[in-house]
């Protein structure tokens, strides 16, 4: 057992930190996107708050640690609708660099 | 309370995110935003009214329960008997959520956390702030409150217990503040213009009758 980890690293409570910086900001108008597409889907009982959670937590720990709030989000939301095969991954792929193109059109 | 190598919680920058050139994930939200459209699964409609939705609640809902209950006892027990339904009675619904408030006395300083990700009680609050979602809170909190509280500049004498409560997806706290002194007379409006979000998290205490309120 001893190498077994005892908690997973999202559990983070007791655990020594920094100190607590104050930090705070208004959401992006991408964020606030992400946050009413789990509304929406979990209103639809497409993706459950559990399952958002569980696709945040299975993120390797420099991953957790290294994207922002709603970049976990997003991340997860978009991994749980891949699985129940809502979409898949080519379709996001192709819209994600259909609208990186058009941002770079845009520019 | 100096730097602890494991102190890497807020390497990401959140404030980066609305300043600098589109991020990869802000693409990727737009991306399954624009085929859930398509596929009629949701409508831009949607979209916009949940975040309108969003945008409506904030601390001043929690506000209106906590002067409500500071000015009128019947309803003050209510509250702590069942958070959910006192909510509802002002007509705040809680949603999937249950909602628990603790009460803070001459004997008893809450304060509310989520360790293991950001539960909080969005219906009565809003979005909660980026350091309540923070490695160093989310750590701290439970285990040395008083020293994460005067990092808030909130001392809390030794007589005093504190209580830290740990939120979970389907429980969601709010402290009831003590109402300050000097306050006797004052309507639920102005007693509501005392409570701070941050009071009602337990990181702070209610403004004092006499402190002005800032108009930010």
């Amino acid at each position: 057992m001893s190498d077994t980890p005892l908690r997973r690293h999202h559990d983070m409570g007791g655990l020594p930190a920094g100190r607590v910086e104050r930090a705070d900001h208004v959401l992006a108008a991408w964020e606030k996107e992400v946050d009413a597409l789990l509304v929406l889907l979990s209103r639809q009982g497409i993706i459950r708050v559990d399952e958002l959670r569980r696709g945040i937590e299975a993120l390797p720990p420099d991953a957790y640690d290294r994207l922002g709030y709603y970049e976990r989000w997003i991340h997860s939301i978009t991994a749980a609708l891949v699985e129940k095969g809502v979409l898949t991954q080519a379709e996001v792929a192709d819209r994600v660099a259909t609208i990186a193109a058009r941002e770079e059109a845009e520019r | 309370m100096t730097g602890h190598p494991h102190d890497h919680g807020h390497a990401h920058a959140p404030a980066a995110a609305e300043d600098g050139p589109p991020s990869e994930y802000a693409r990727l939200g737009r991306a399954v935003r624009e085929i859930l459209v398509e596929k009629g699964i949701l409508s831009a409609a949607d979209v916009r009214r949940a975040i309108e939705a969003m945008d409506a609640r904030g601390p001043h809902l929690g506000a209106r329960m906590v002067a409500r209950a500071w000015h009128d006892l019947a309803y003050k027990a209510r509250l702590l008997a069942d958070g959910t339904a006192a909510a509802a009675e002002l007509g705040i619904e809680m949603g999937p959520t249950i909602l628990k408030v603790v009460e803070n006395t001459a004997a008893v300083h809450n304060l509310i956390v989520c360790t293991l990700c950001s539960c909080y009680p969005r219906m009565v609050l809003g979005i909660p702030p980026d350091w309540y979602k923070s490695r160093p809170y989310r750590s701290r909190a439970v285990h040395e409150p008083r020293s994460v509280l005067a990092e808030f500049g909130t001392v809390i004498p030794d007589d005093v217990e504190v209580r830290v409560h740990d939120s979970t997806a389907d429980l969601r706290y709010l402290v009831l503040p003590r109402r300050p002194a000097g306050t006797e007379g004052w309507s639920e409006a102005a007693l509501a213009s005392l409570v701070t979000r941050d009071s009602m998290i337990g990181v702070s205490l209610a403004r004092s009758a006499h402190e002005p309120v800032e108009t930010a």
